[in-house]
């Protein structure tokens, strides 16, 4: 699902903007998408850490899922999600999984309840996009609809200072609590604001019509703080957090139990146990999956791409690095893959095979930085 | 500067004497961004023209560094091993990788210099 469409590249509303900031250029996922700009992957990714750094992710999939009730949508998402729709508070945001009847993940999505009643915003993955948006319309019962958002962008401002620049555009931003979405004006423009982001700090991300772009993310570059953010930074910011690259780190032949996101399923959910793959999953609950997602730590400094095998110390073959690569802000390379379930602990010791070595590594616990999500009331 | 020689793979081959010291290009370490990690060859490794001489890691990707010429390593960067950023800051100077004692002075004559080099990535915009 990752490979780029075959065809002309489409575009975001901003990216003109990219180009003038002199971003260089790359397809992704069918976009023409800014991988980095002239401050580089490195400047990028710690310029986030240290204060807000702007990301386009409008090639991301957006559409309402509408119902008579919040019930009966929740309960028609519910039959293609294990995550707790039901009970979600108005505002609220879940993140979970759609699956196929093995259990295996077609996306990861964010699914927020907006406050009108019956009505879920739905983020999903660029490269999957049209494969969930046509899977989910053929499982839903009469009178739930899904309309697919196609003239609205998506802006993420991420990092420590992100809600003092946001607070300066939309002051109701600043107390908002960390996985919620509302609706709100920003600079004056209407939009849908969720605390959420793919950093592993606080931030925004923000659904703002179109039109309204440009101007948005013009005004939250003009601060001293915020610089624009390329997709090599956003992957090795992900990645420090220990956060899955759909396609990567989870796709088809992974379940949620494997990928290391049973805690996306509610007790609710396992109890009643009506989700796609249900039976597959909650036996791996149960009794164990025969492999796991785990954070990989080398001890030397070569990095271990996707790609690179992981073995015991006896050379035979346990898993495999699915995510890898230098972490900036860890100073040192990083890498999450899997491996067979009795080499998943933490501080077990394993071998990356990098250009045909054995490269000493442990398992470590994820995420390699620490998160600083926003809680109300601190 | 004009005992420069460079190859299509933008590495560059200095000779002084007998001893011809080897990096990448200014354009190399450009298109790679920043460099995180090199993995350079042991001391006294028997290195032909093509062969593997380092490794070159940005953020973004790894990269082979190839031998230019033939010879034998009689000297590695550890500067770079050190920190590697020092690539980016002078690729063609204190960013070098490796110095081999040139083993056939004729291989130098396949390579291009500085201005066919040039042009061979102007072609490349």
């Amino acid at each position: 699902m990752s490979e780029p469409a075959a065809g002309p590249l489409k575009t975001t509303p901003l990216h003109a903007l990219h180009v003038e900031l002199g971003a260089k250029m790359v397809p992704f996922a069918g976009y023409d998408m800014p991988v980095q700009y002239p401050a580089g992957v490195l400047a990028e990714h710690l310029h986030t850490r240290a204060a807000a750094g702007l990301f386009d992710v409008s090639h991301m999939g957006q559409a309402w899922l509408e119902g008579p009730d919040h019930n009966a949508v929740a309960a028609a998402l519910e039959a293609l999600v294990p995550g707790d729709i039901r009970d979600l508070a108005p505002g609220a945001i879940r993140y979970t999984l759609l699956l196929n009847g093995k259990g295996g993940i077609l996306d990861d999505l964010m699914v927020t309840r907006t406050k009108k009643d019956g009505v879920l915003f739905l983020v999903v993955n660029a490269a999957c996009k049209d494969a969930d948006f046509a899977h989910i319309e053929k499982h839903l019962p009469a009178g739930i609809a899904l309309r697919r958002i196609e003239d609205r962008a998506l802006i993420a401002l991420q990092g420590p200072k992100a809600v003092d620049v946001f607070a300066r555009f939309a002051p109701e931003a600043a107390e908002q609590a960390f996985m919620t979405g509302v609706e709100m004006n920003v600079a004056g423009f209407a939009c849908i604001v969720s605390r959420s982001g793919y950093t592993g700090e606080d931030g925004y991300e923000v659904s703002v019509a179109d039109k309204d772009a440009v101007a948005l993310a013009r005004k939250l570059l003009g601060e001293a703080e915020v610089g624009p953010i390329g997709l090599g930074a956003r992957d090795s910011l992900r990645l420090e957090a220990g956060l899955c690259l759909y396609g990567h780190d989870i796709d088809e032949t992974t379940t949620p139990v494997e990928g290391a996101l049973t805690w996306t399923i509610s007790k609710r959910r396992r109890e009643e146990g009506n989700f796609p793959g249900a039976k597959i999953i909650l036996d791996q609950i149960a009794n164990g999956a025969p492999r796991k997602r785990v954070g990989l730590l080398p001890e030397g400094k070569a990095p271990a791409r996707e790609g690179t095998e992981i073995t015991d110390a006896s050379g035979k073959k346990i898993g495999i690095v699915t995510s890898g690569g230098y972490g900036p802000s860890v100073g040192g390379p990083i890498a999450m893959g899997y491996v067979e379930a009795g080499f998943a602990k933490v501080d077990t010791g394993v071998e990356l095979m990098v250009r045909g070595k054995g490269r000493p590594a442990k398992v470590a616990a994820m995420p390699f930085v620490t998160k600083r999500f926003h809680k109300p009331g601190k | 500067m004009s005992d420069i020689r460079y190859t299509d793979q933008h590495e560059w081959v200095r000779v002084d004497g007998d001893i011809a010291t080897i990096g990448i290009t200014d354009y190399a370490q450009e298109q790679l961004g920043d460099v995180v990690f090199v993995e350079l060859p042991e001391v006294g490794k028997e290195l032909a023209a093509g062969d593997e001489a380092a490794v070159v890691e940005s953020v973004k990707a790894a990269s082979e560094v190839y031998s230019p010429v033939s010879g034998e390593v009689v000297d590695v960067n550890g500067d770079i091993e050190t920190t590697p950023a020092g690539v980016n800051e002078d690729a063609m100077g204190d960013g070098w990788f490796v110095k081999l004692r040139l083993a056939d002075p004729a291989e130098l004559d396949k390579l291009m210099d500085e201005a066919a080099y040039n042009e061979f990535v102007e072609s490349l915009q």
